[in-house]
C-alpha cells in the first residue's frame, strides 16, 4: 500500500540514507562532546577572576570559537575541503562530512560548556579548594557533575544541530537523508521522497531531544 | 597551634584599593573554640580565609600546626588543607552526591581507602545524627541536616583545626543552636581547635572560649569570652553585648519603682563562677533576714554565668555591713543602690 502513496520510495536507498546520517551525527556528536568540554573547560577556568586566570589563553579560544561559530556551515564546509582531502583522503561520503561537522559544533558546544560551568555554585568550588582537591578532581568530580543537566541539554540541542548539519552536507554529497531529499526528491521532482526523508529526520530529532529531555531529569537531583 | 604575624591583605579592584584585613596578630591555642565577630565587610570572612589558603595575605604570616600556611604553595599548600577543614554558611554540599557521598568526598580528596571511606562515612553520620538520611540528596534536607552534612565532610579527615565561616547564620534559632552543641561537643570530643567567624553574640557566647572584635579590618578589642562580656571596651563591643540583652534599655532597674520599700537595695554583680553558689539562701540562713529579688539578668556563656541582682532587704547596719563583706569573700560585687 504503501507503494501507492509513495511511488518513487526506494525503501533499502532510505535505510541506507537513514543510517549515515546516524553514523555522522554520532560520531561527530561524541568528537563534539570530547572537543567542546575541553574548549568549554579551557575558556570557564581561564576567565577573568576564575582560578587559572589568563588573559591570553582565554582570548584566543575564545577568538577561535566565535569565528567558527559565525562562519555559515555551508561556506565552512567548503573553507574546510583541503583540510578533509588530507585527513580524510576524499572529499565524498559520510567520513568526509566528519571534519567540517566537528568544526562547525564544537565551538558552539563549547560555549554551551562554559555557559553550563558558570552556572556551578562558586561556593562549592571554593568547599572543594578548601578540602585540598587537586584540579583533576575540581574537573571531574565537582564541575561535570555539578553541571551534568546543563551539559547534557547543551549537547542534545547541538545534536540536533548536527543533524540538521549533516543533511547540509549530505546536499554536496555526503550521502545521508539530505542526500536522498535533495538528488532523489528534489533533482528528479520526487516529491514523496523529499517529504518521506523530511518526516524521518523529524522523528531522529524528535527522538533525541525526547532522550536528552529524560537524561536531563534524571540526572538533575536539584 | 595557629599564630598571625602582622596580617594584612589589600585587594586591588582597578585603580581602587581596599584593606580588607589590617595588621591584625592573634594567637589561637588548641582545643580553643576562638571566635571572631564583626558586622558584615569588616574583614572576618577574609581573615578565615588567610587560615586555610584561599586568600594570600598581602603581608604577614598565618602559621597553624608549625606549617606557615601564607607562604605554602601546591602540593605542600593541598596537603595542609586536608587537616584544615572549612563549613560554611551556605553549606556549599554537591547537589548531585547524597548524604553518603558528600562525606565521603573530603576522603576521595585525601586519598583514603574506599573501605575506610565506608566505615568512616557510618561513624560521621552517627556522630553528627542523620542516621537513616545517607542516601537522601542535599535537595530533600533541611538547613541544619545540610550543615550536618558540611560538619560531617569537615571532621572527615581528623582535621586540626575546623574554621567556621558564619556556619549558623543561614539557619534558625533553634537549629542554630542545635549545630552549636554540636560544634561544642566535638571540640570537647576531639579537642578540635575551632575557629568561627560571626556576625551574632548569641554564637560566642554560647560556645566561644576567646573572642576577638573586629571593626574595619582590625581587631579592636580580644580576650576571654567573659572578661569582654562584662568589661566590653570599645563601643563596638558594647553593641555586641547589648544583642544578648536586647531589651537593655527597656529592661533595666527602675529606682523610683522601689521608692515606697523601706530598707536597703543592693545591686550584685556575677562573673563567672561565683554563679555557682547559692549566695542569697546562705544570707538569709546566716542573718535571719529575707531578702527580695526585685530585678535580675543572667547570661550564660561558654566559661560560667554573668549578670547582676537587684536585692532588697530590711536589714540594720552592722547586719548590712556584714553581709557586704560576705559578699566580697565571694568574689560578688555589691553596690549599694539605696540605703534604708
Amino acid at each position: 500500500m504503501a507503494d501507492s502513496y509513495f511511488p518513487h520510495l526506494k525503501w533499502d536507498q532510505l535505510i541506507a540514507a537513514t543510517q549515515e546520517t546516524l553514523y555522522m551525527t554520532a560520531l561527530s556528536g561524541i568528537a563534539t562532546f570530547i572537543l567542546g568540554l575541553i574548549l568549554g573547560l579551557a575558556l570557564f577556568l581561564t576567565a577573568r577572576g576564575s582560578l587559572f586566570q589568563n588573559r591570553t589563553i582565554y582570548g584566543v579560544i575564545s577568538v577561535v570559537v566565535n569565528v567558527f561559530r559565525s562562519i555559515p556551515f555551508i561556506i565552512l564546509i567548503v573553507l574546510l575541503i583541503p583540510f578533509t582531502k588530507t585527513i580524510i583522503g576524499t572529499i565524498l561520503g559520510a567520513n568526509a562530512a566528519l571534519p567540517a561537522l566537528i568544526v562547525g559544533a564544537a565551538p558552539f558546544y563549547a560555549r554551551l560548556v562554559e555557559i553550563a560551568l558558570r552556572e556551578v555554585d562558586k561556593g562549592v568550588i571554593e568547599a572543594t579548594r578548601s578540602m585540598g582537591a587537586r584540579l583533576s578532581t575540581l574537573i571531574f568530580r565537582v564541575l561535570i557533575p555539578e553541571s551534568s543537566p546543563a551539559l547534557v541539554s547543551g549537547i542534545t540541542v547541538t545534536l540536533i544541530a548536527l543533524v540538521s548539519y549533516s543533511a547540509m552536507a549530505g546536499v554536496i554529497g555526503a550521502g545521508g537523508l539530505g542526500n536522498l531529499a535533495y538528488l532523489e526528491g528534489f533533482q528528479r521532482n520526487h516529491n514523496d521522497v523529499t517529504l518521506v526523508a523530511t518526516v524521518t529526520i523529524l522523528v531522529i530529532v524528535f527522538i533525541i531531544q525526547f532522550i536528552g529531555d529524560a537524561l536531563t531529569k534524571y540526572l538533575d537531583k536539584r | 597551634m595557629i599564630v598571625l604575624k602582622n596580617i594584612s591583605k589589600i585587594f586591588h579592584t582597578g585603580k581602587e584599593s581596599l584593606t580588607a584585613v589590617d595588621d591584625v596578630s592573634l594567637s589561637i591555642a588548641r582545643g580553643q573554640i576562638y571566635g571572631i565577630i564583626g558586622y558584615s565587610g569588616a574583614g572576618k570572612s577574609t581573615l578565615i580565609r588567610l587560615l586555610n589558603g584561599l586568600e594570600k595575605p598581602t603581608a604577614g604570616s598565618v602559621v597553624i600546626a608549625d606549617h606557615d600556611i601564607s607562604a605554602a604553595k601546591g602540593e605542600a599548600l593541598r596537603r595542609a588543607r586536608l587537616k584544615i577543614s572549612m563549613v560554611f554558611q551556605h553549606f556549599n554540599l554537591l547537589w548531585s552526591r547524597t548524604v553518603s557521598e558528600n562525606i565521603a568526598f573530603s576522603m576521595q580528596i585525601a586519598g583514603v581507602p574506599k573501605a575506610d571511606i565506608k566505615k568512616r562515612v557510618a561513624e560521621l553520620v552517627e556522630l553528627v545524627g542523620l542516621k537513616g538520611r545517607e542516601n537522601a540528596y542535599p535537595s530533600r534536607l533541611s538547613g541544619g541536616q545540610k550543615q550536618r552534612v558540611g560538619i560531617a565532610r569537615a571532621l572527615a579527615n581528623n582535621p586540626d583545626v575546623l574554621l567556621c565561616d558564619e556556619a549558623t547564620s543561614a539557619l534558625d534559632p533553634q537549629t542554630t543552636d542545635q549545630i552549636l552543641d554540636l560544634l561544642k561537643d566535638i571540640n570537647k570530643r576531639f579537642n578540635l581547635t575551632i575557629v568561627l567567624i560571626t556576625h551574632e553574640m548569641h554564637v560566642v557566647r554560647k560556645i566561644c572560649d576567646r573572642v576577638a572584635v573586629m571593626e574595619n579590618g582590625k581587631v579592636v578589642e580580644e580576650g576571654d569570652v567573659l572578661q569582654v562580656f562584662t568589661h566590653p571596651q570599645k563601643e563596638i563591643t558594647r553593641q555586641f553585648v547589648r544583642q544578648i540583652s536586647q531589651h537593655d534599655d527597656d529592661d533595666a532597674f527602675q529606682p523610683e519603682l522601689a521608692d515606697n520599700l523601706r530598707g536597703t537595695i543592693i545591686k550584685l554583680t556575677f562573673v563567672g563562677h561565683s554563679t555557682h553558689q547559692p549566695v542569697v539562701g546562705e544570707l538569709t540562713l546566716r542573718y535571719g533576714v529575707p531578702f527580695n529579688i526585685l530585678h535580675g539578668r543572667m547570661t550564660q556563656t561558654a566559661q560560667g554565668v554573668f549578670g547582676q541582682l537587684w536585692l532588697h532587704v530590711d536589714a540594720s547596719e552592722e547586719q548590712l555591713d556584714n553581709i557586704l563583706n560576705d559578699l566580697r569573700q565571694h568574689d560578688i560585687q555589691s553596690e549599694v543602690i539605696k540605703r534604708g
